[in-house]
């Protein structure tokens, strides 16, 4: 944390003191540097991990003990963690088993979402960064489409699954479509605001250089608004993972969210929560994906 | 002094001023329109430049240089009247008159080679091959001694070497025009001076048509060989231009005593502090 922290210091051990009758001499005391250990490296990371790690540890551990207590009787309505642990020890420590066609690894079933998420939301941020730069290029585009991205948008995403099921006549391209319609909202809006915030500099460059529009795309507006794009990713990817989660539930197949559904109606609660764990994991991880592409693909496009 | 001249169309068919110029402004005056709000910048300016002179804008802010700059680079269109550049009309931006902004408009996420490079490539794309075209990204930017920089970033360098990779960049494309828009205005004296030094090197060794604006009586002296001196906004028009016959090569030092640059001087601060020095004055009048 300090900067400070390995340096040697002098300290001054000062007897005086308001109102003490006989002032002692102040003397200093040179501390002895310390020794360049070979695990000194490890001090920052110790220390970070004391710091981040921690904390949210002694947090979780305190509410599995609260929620112990509070579930511990026998006429309780929800699970505590330890019969969680007895009921649902398969799903918790091993993922990926599989033992039959309907009895697999809550990891499989999270890979199956996920393949649905790939595709919508691929081609979500496709489709949203090309409308979004339309939107945000020309005026009558904007004038035209935006009051209509604006009411669509607020659609809830479920809302959509009955006309997609009714266009695609199938689960599993209705609930790619869902999450693609969830996701690409934000990715329009704030791929239009990133191309409007273009600095005039850069487009008289491109003007001096006839830059064709093609070139103008890849070699401007997409460098210039990948701030921007990298943000409506990351709400849009955040979006993506709570529709497929809720339309899975109502399409069916194996992934997590038609397992809930299927726990539900087999009273199978402990499975419920060890799924929700999973879903929450692996939706956190997704958003740092992204934040990290974001991160790594943007730097250096600040202007100086 | 101004005579209140009444804006009139002016038609291509006939053509104005009895010279040919290499680039000839003529009789141009824009107007924006905001709403029902319309405000005439530049009335009636005309003005020709001989290929390879140096001439530079001066005038108070806000009377219209960038205003005039930017319509001969094609990035805004005249309202009235016409600009040509070797007897084709102007109305389009393009790399035959390169712009060196005033705020180096550098794209950051590109390095200082890419930068030079994306111009390069783009005007001579087709016309060199790739290795040739490599070359003269490095030539230009040892031009204006920015070779060892070339893999940094924009926001890694300083202001005056931004400033230099956006000349080397526009002096990448082989401009007809080279238009300089402020280069030097927000550096410091000392860094000032030396870019001042540079473009008078490159100018001397390249023989390229350049305008530039500027605030700096010294430099526009010291650089120019015609200084056009712009009257206040609006409706501003170009008030006097004064031929600068100090001989070339100059050097910095040498001038501070000679009379021609004194006299010169003089007559660019007199032209602004005392016949132009505020826009009520000019009302009055
Ligand atoms: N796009 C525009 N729309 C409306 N008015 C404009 C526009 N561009 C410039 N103007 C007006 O034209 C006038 C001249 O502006 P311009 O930028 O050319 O001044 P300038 O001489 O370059 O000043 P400075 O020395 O401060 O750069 C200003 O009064 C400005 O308000
Ligand atoms: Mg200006």
């Amino acid at each position: 944390m300090s900067a400070n922290a390995n340096r040697p210091q002098l300290v001054v051990a000062s007897g005086a003191r308001l109102g003490a009758s006989k002032p002692a001499p102040s003397v200093i005391v040179p501390l002895k540097r310390p020794k360049d250990s070979r695990w000194a490296f490890l001090r920052p990371m110790f220390v970070s991990w004391l710091t981040n790690i921690l904390p949210p540890l002694i947090v979780l551990a305190a509410g599995l003990i609260v929620w112990e207590l509070a579930c511990s009787s026998p006429k309780s309505s929800l699970p505590a963690p330890s019969k969680i642990w007895t009921d649902s020890r398969d799903l918790i420590v091993d993922p990926f088993f599989v033992a039959g066609p309907q009895d697999i690894g809550l990891g499989l079933r999270v890979l199956t979402s996920l393949e649905r998420v790939a595709i919508g939301f691929g081609l979500s941020a496709v489709a949203g960064v090309l409308l979004g730069a339309l939107v945000g290029q020309s005026v009558w585009a904007m004038r035209g489409l935006d009051p209509i991205f604006q009411i669509l948008r607020t659609v809830p995403p479920l809302a959509w699954l009955p006309i997609s099921l009714a266009a695609f006549r199938d689960a599993n391209p209705s609930a790619i479509f869902v999450i693609f319609i969830t996701a690409i909202w934000p990715i329009i809006i704030n791929t239009a605001v990133g191309i409007r915030n273009i600095p005039q500099d850069y487009r008289n460059v491109a003007a001096v250089l006839r830059l064709n529009p093609i070139e103008f795309f890849w070699r401007i507006m997409i460098p210039s608004a990948a701030p921007y794009i990298f943000t409506g990713l990351r709400i849009g990817i955040g979006l993506s993972w709570l529709a497929i989660v809720a339309a899975e539930m109502l399409t069916g197949g194996v992934g997590i969210g038609f397992f809930i559904w299927d726990a539900w109606n087999s009273s199978r609660l402990s499975d419920i929560v060890v799924a929700l764990a999973y879903i929450g994991i692996v939706g956190f991880i997704l958003d740092r994906i992204v934040a990290a592409v974001g991160h790594v693909a943007t730097r250096g496009t600040q202007a100086s | 002094m101004i005579a209140p001249v009444e804006p009139r169309s002016h038609t291509l068919e006939m053509p104005f001023a009895a010279g040919r110029s290499f680039l000839k402004v003529d009789r141009i005056s824009k107007s924006f329109s905001r709403g029902s709000a319309t405000t005439e910048v530049l009335r009636e300016v005309s003005l020709g430049i001989e290929k390879g002179e140096f001439v530079s804008i001066i005038g108070h802010s806000g009377c219209g240089k960038s205003t005039l700059l930017n319509l001969v680079a094609g990035l805004t269109q005249v309202s009235h009247g016409a600009i040509l550049l070797e007897d084709h009309e102007v109305n389009a931006p393009g790399p035959e008159r390169a712009v060196v902004f005033q705020n180096h408009s550098l794209l950051p996420w590109l390095t200082v080679y890419e930068n030079v490079a994306l111009a390069v490539d783009k005007v001579f794309g087709s016309r060199k091959p790739r290795a040739e075209r490599r070359a003269w990204v490095m030539h230009n930017l040892e031009l204006v001694q920015m070779a060892h920089a070339k893999d940094k970033r924009p926001a890694e360098i300083s202001g005056g070497m931004k400033q230099r990779v956006g000349i080397a960049r526009a002096l990448s494309m082989e401009p007809k025009v080279l238009l300089l828009d402020e280069p030097f205005g927000a550096l410091d004296a000392l860094t000032r001076a030396h870019l001042q030094d540079s473009v008078m090197q490159i100018h001397a060794r390249l023989g390229n048509t350049v305008i530039m604006i500027t605030h700096d009586v010294d430099e526009a002296v010291l650089l120019s060989d015609r200084i056009v001196m712009m009257t206040n906004g609006p409706a501003a028009t170009i008030g006097e231009i004064l031929d600068v016959q100090l001989p070339r090569p100059r050097r910095r030092l040498e001038l501070v005593a000679h009379p021609i640059y004194l006299a010169m001087r003089e007559a660019v601060l007199k032209f602004l502090y005392e016949r132009h020095a505020q826009p009520a004055l000019l009302a009055a009048e």
